[in-house]
């Protein structure tokens, strides 16, 4: 399924990401996911009648920091109320920032040259989780739910982009980048899995050359990258399938069923509230000084984008597939790896297929100590481990931890000198002679034969490079 | 009943014991309070323990704090942890608080005893304490008129002598007018003087808690006591309190006082005429007094029925019978907010939030919500304005004496007209005092108002201070 | 300033969750119509460039630091709960997600 030729959508993302602070918004409980159920309550994030909130400094500064890691503008801002009833929301309205919020007119470039507009990032309180009871297990058929305030009131940042986003794909690509951004300013830990980054996406589709914009809708419950790319997908199709059938799209919230592959209505139009938005009066406007807003600035990381191009500058030519390599090691956050090898002279193009290969697929990749991966990666370079070794030593440094040369001596990984070598050579070309007649007629197919029986005979101890120029110095 | 200091002083020096004052208080209470209904809740067994608390501080030669054996009274929206707390509202009845208001701790520490919580207009929406979920307070002075209000049952706690002090909260006049209904001192200080963390909301930008005492001295102790800031409240003055005890015999000498005539129009003769004798009391005394007119003080009364409720129907969106109070069962969510909220809240609370739901609501909040915030910052520049002519300003409190229970329950805006000189000062949130001066025709008591510019407590009760010894007898 | 309907009195009800019957329908909405009467009289100063005033007292930038506190005993604040279940407050089927 595809978007026919003569059609194109206009998409947006709104991403919320909860901000990992020691505490919450507007009070002092504890920030933390998995909690027992309502021990993380107050009576400010709890509303009890008489409580009042007062704004969370490091909250602002992470605010900052995404706002500054997207170029945005960083502005004085002030908080309104959102009115709404809903039981998960204790004060039955949502402290939010309206139409001043902390930072506006930002852009994203995406790893392909693309720019996507960031029209505002603004903060906000969270809301607390509800389970729904009943036969169904959702919304629709139970017949009560139970709330759990300990996400209520925990610092959020929503990120709205432009309607810049032109194809399900770079829809992918921007979360993706967007969540690298989030996890490398310490911002959030962009855990799509656990909410705590959620995204949005308002889709609609139009004729190419068609000036005004399609009526859009807006997808819910993208809780994952694959997530973002497929439900953008299925909604524009769904879209144009309406169109093309003389239809028309009707502008409501539908929401991404993933197991099913496609999204499904959840409210439409008839419904809208009316937030009655007005400023909070319980919190006073926030105008970072220059200073304030200089040293979040300063203290900002290097960001994704410069670390990409650092670590391309590592290759001589990369290939398409050392690009997605540096695209993934930097998203995943092991680029560290990759430069703290080449600084000690392992080649660029080693350090960045071992990290990229073997580090990611660990699941504590992130724990290890970059000096000892690239202590292994100098001994793999300097040929002292030949590479199924080095990747042995490596997951065993994984589980275990200790010191690679050490862990090379305790897994038998002695590196076979080079006279056992060459009698190792003498030997089994005595005794294939028809083999290695061949191969000394030039048919270098049989390398590989030799090769083979030396590293049965050393149980893959030696270097595979080394028993060719052994081989073929003989010839 | 003895002024505040008078007991604090005695029990401090061991003259008295505060078991002694708390029981004498507490069996007032059980004598007169049958008839008037000031008190919701009377929490015998926890201000005889706080007492013995003091009384053995004192045995232990401890500072017991100021306020030491002082009987209190709380107005029923200050939140006391595991003492019932309504607001005077059937949706919050039975509530117990988990927590304790910034107030309430502070009297606690400074050795107060807090008797019970009083009775107020429902959620501190009304000015005769009629619109109480619970009945009406009657005013001590008559028992067939009204104690004013919100804050009736405070002021008529302190007015009867039952307790020493009383802590309001004035929105609109809820502090000033009762008191002056009833005869005792009132005062509305600086907004922010004082936190409102633990105070139930009503309309947060104007909302002030401040005491209710039957002399200037001894709001002026209490004063000390509660104001100073507040980490939990984020509109809390980061300023030190003044010191207000020391400043009472400053005088008014060569000070300037204006008098609005804005503050005085329209209210009845006997009331203004006691307006006019306490300026005269003020020359005397070696002020001297201008007469003003600040006309966009008019406009106060549109502006604050506008904000106020406004700011009420979202604070009061969280009595929705999920968390804590009353739930009315039904099959959905909706339908249980609607029945819990329909049965909890009383007409005139139903009425404003409906009024402040719709200032706010879409296409309507420029034209009301919107044209009423630009409202307050002319009232606000126009204050400014006058007090560049003026170290003072003098005006009425409530424009007649208390009137009949009943009497204006039927027409909300003739009620609201009761508010008409004190509602400026909490747009501009600025000091108020009303101190009582003087009766009407009809013997009953009259207050006369003093009102300062934002932090200037000390300059408005040393003029209050001079009034009440001027105050006819 | 414009005539309120009874209709529109409907709607804030809905609004703000409350349920009205007749009578108090025709009497709310006169007693309505006489504020906002009354407020008429906000039209007659010219408020053209004038601001908005939130707060009494604009300070800015009041923050706390990110320390965390002791919370509130769960059995305390269940304890006034109008119905709990599995430490959680229970509430009655939920129509609708939220916005």
């Amino acid at each position: 399924m595809t978007l026919p030729n003569d059609y194109e959508m206009v998409v947006g993302l709104e991403v919320h990401t909860e901000l990992r602070t020691a505490t919450k918004l507007f009070c002092g409980c504890p920030n933390s996911f998995g909690e027992e159920p309502n021990t993380s309550i107050c009576p400010v994030c709890l509303g009890l009648p008489g409580s009042l909130p007062v704004l969370n400094s490091h909250a602002v500064e992470l605010a900052m920091a995404i706002g500054a890691a997207l170029g945005c503008e960083i502005r004085p801002s002030s908080f309104h109320r959102k009115n709404y009833f809903y039981p998960d929301m204790p004060k039955d309205y949502q402290i939010s920032q309206y139409d001043e919020p902390i930072n506006v007119n930002g852009a994203l470039e995406l790893p392909d040259g693309s720019t996507v507009r960031i029209e505002r990032a603004h903060i906000e309180e969270d809301t607390g989780k509800t389970t729904h009871l009943g036969e169904s297990g959702r919304i629709h058929g139970a017949d009560r739910s139970l709330v759990d305030y300990n996400r209520a009131g925990v610092p959020l940042v929503e990120i709205v982009s432009a309607p810049d986003i032109t194809s399900a794909a770079q829809a992918r690509a921007y979360a993706a980048e967007l969540r690298s951004i989030l996890v490398a300013t310490g911002a959030s830990d962009g855990r799509m899995e656990e909410g705590s980054m959620r995204v949005d996406a308002n889709v609609s589709v139009r004729r190419v050359g068609d000036a005004t914009l399609g009526t859009r809708c807006e997808i819910k419950n993208l809780n994952s990258l694959r997530s973002v790319q497929r439900a953008v997908e299925h909604e524009a199709i769904r879209q144009v399938a309406l169109v093309t059938d003389g239809g028309r799209v009707v502008q409501e919230t539908r929401h991404w069923d993933e197991g099913a592959s496609k999204t499904v209505t959840m409210r439409s139009k008839e419904e809208a509230y009316d937030y009655r938005y007005f400023p909070e009066p319980d919190l006073l406007p926030l105008a970072p000084d220059d200073e304030w807003r200089d040293r979040v600035i300063a203290s900002l990381p290097v960001l994704p984008a410069v670390r990409r191009v650092a670590l391309l500058e590592l290759l001589d030519e990369p290939t398409p597939s050392q690009r997605d390599q540096v695209l993934s090691v930097v998203e995943l956050g092991l680029d560290g790896y990759v430069t703290t090898a080449v600084a000690r002279g392992v080649a660029g193009a080693l350090a960045l297929a071992r990290v990229a290969n073997e580090l990611a697929a660990l699941e504590n990749a992130t724990s290890l100590d970059p000096d000892k991966v690239a202590g292994l990666l100098s001994m793999e370079q300097a040929g002292e481990l030949p590479a199924t070794q080095a990747k042995a030593v490596l997951a065993q440094l994984a589980a275990h931890g200790g010191d690679p040369k050490e862990i090379a001596a305790a897994m038998g990984f002695e590196r076979l000198d080079d006279s056992a070598l060459t009698q190792l050579v003498d030997g089994l070309i005595a005794a294939h002679p028809d083999e290695w007649g061949r191969y000394a007629e030039g048919d270098d197919k049989l390398a590989q034969f030799f090769v083979g029986q030396v590293m049965k005979l050393t149980k893959g101890q030696a270097d595979g490079k080394a028993v060719i120029a052994e081989l073929s110095r003989r010839r | 009943m003895t002024s505040a200091v008078q007991i604090a002083s005695e029990v401090r020096s061991g003259q008295c014991t505060a078991r002694s004052v708390t029981e004498a208080a507490l069996s007032e209470v059980a004598a007169s309070d049958g008839a008037l209904h000031a008190f919701l809740h009377v929490d015998a067994d926890g201000a005889l323990a706080a007492a013995d608390r003091v009384d053995a501080m004192v045995e232990r030669g401890e500072d017991p704090g100021p306020l030491a054996g002082v009987p209190v009274a709380l107005k029923d929206n200050l939140c006391t942890r595991g003492v019932p707390t309504t607001a005077a509202s059937r949706i919050l009845e039975g509530w117990e608080p988990p927590y304790t208001a910034t107030v309430v701790d502070r009297l606690g520490t400074a050795g107060a005893i807090a008797i019970g919580k009083t009775n107020l207009d429902e959620f501190a929406m009304g000015s005769s304490t009629e619109n109480s979920a619970f009945g009406p307070t009657r005013n001590p002075h008559d028992h067939t008129r009204v104690p004013g209000g919100s804050s009736g049952g405070s002021a008529a706690a302190v007015a009867a002598g039952m307790v020493a002090l009383g802590l309001g909260s004035d929105t609109g006049g809820s502090i000033r007018q009762p008191a002056a209904l009833c005869g005792v001192v009132g005062v509305k200080p600086t907004y922010g003087a004082v936190s409102r963390y633990g105070l139930i909301a009503f309309a947060s930008s104007l909302d002030q808690i401040g005491p209710i005492a039957r002399t200037v001295a001894d709001a002026a102790l209490c004063l000390e006591v509660i104001a100073g800031h507040d980490p939990m409240d984020s509109t809390s003055l980061r300023e030190p309190a003044p010191s207000l005890t020391a400043s009472l015999a400053d005088g008014v000498d060569g000070r300037t006082v204006g008098l609005v005539r804005e503050l005085v129009d329209g209210a009845a003769p006997d009331v203004v005429g006691r307006v006019r004798d306490a300026a005269e009391a003020l020359e005397r005394a070696g002020a001297r007094v201008i007469e003003l007119s600040v006309p966009e003080l008019r406009l106060g009364l549109s502006a604050y029925y506008l904000i106020a409720p406004a700011e009420a129907s979202s604070n009061l969106a969280r009595y929705d019978g999920v968390r804590y109070g009353l739930r009315v069962p039904a099959d959905d969510i909706t339908a249980m907010n609607v029945a819990t909220r329909t049965a909890g809240f009383g007409d005139e609370v139903k009425r404003r939030i409906m009024l402040g739901t719709y200032a706010l609501s879409a296409g309507y909040y420029d034209a009301y919500y919107g044209r009423a915030q630009r409202v307050r910052t002319l009232m606000i520049r126009a204050f400014a304005a006058a007090y560049e002519q003026a170290d003072l300003l003098l005006g009425a409190t409530a424009p007649t004496t208390a009137f009949e229970l009943g009497a204006k329950t039927t027409d909300p805006m003739a009620m609201y007209l009761s508010d008409v000189f004190t509602i400026p000062s909490n747009l501009s949130g600025e000091v108020a005092v009303t101190v009582p001066f003087g009766a009407g025709d009809d013997g009953l008591p009259i207050g006369v108002q003093v009102l300062g510019p934002a932090r200037s407590e000390p300059r408005v009760f040393a003029a209050a201070a001079v009034l009440e010894s001027g105050a006819p007898q | 300033m414009t005539a309120l309907s009874r209709d529109d009195v409907a709607h804030v009800a809905a609004l703000a969750r409350l349920s009205l019957s007749d009578e108090e329908l025709d009497r709310y909405t006169g007693q309505l119509q006489a504020v906002l009467d009354h407020a008429a009289d906000l039209e007659a100063f010219d408020l053209e460039g004038t601001p908005a005033t939130a707060h009494p007292f604009a300070d800015r930038n009041v923050v706390r630091e990110d320390t965390p506190v002791a919370c509130l005993d769960r059995d305390e604040v269940l304890a006034c709960a109008p119905d709990e279940e599995d430490h959680r407050f229970s509430v009655p089927r939920i129509i609708g997600e939220a916005p």
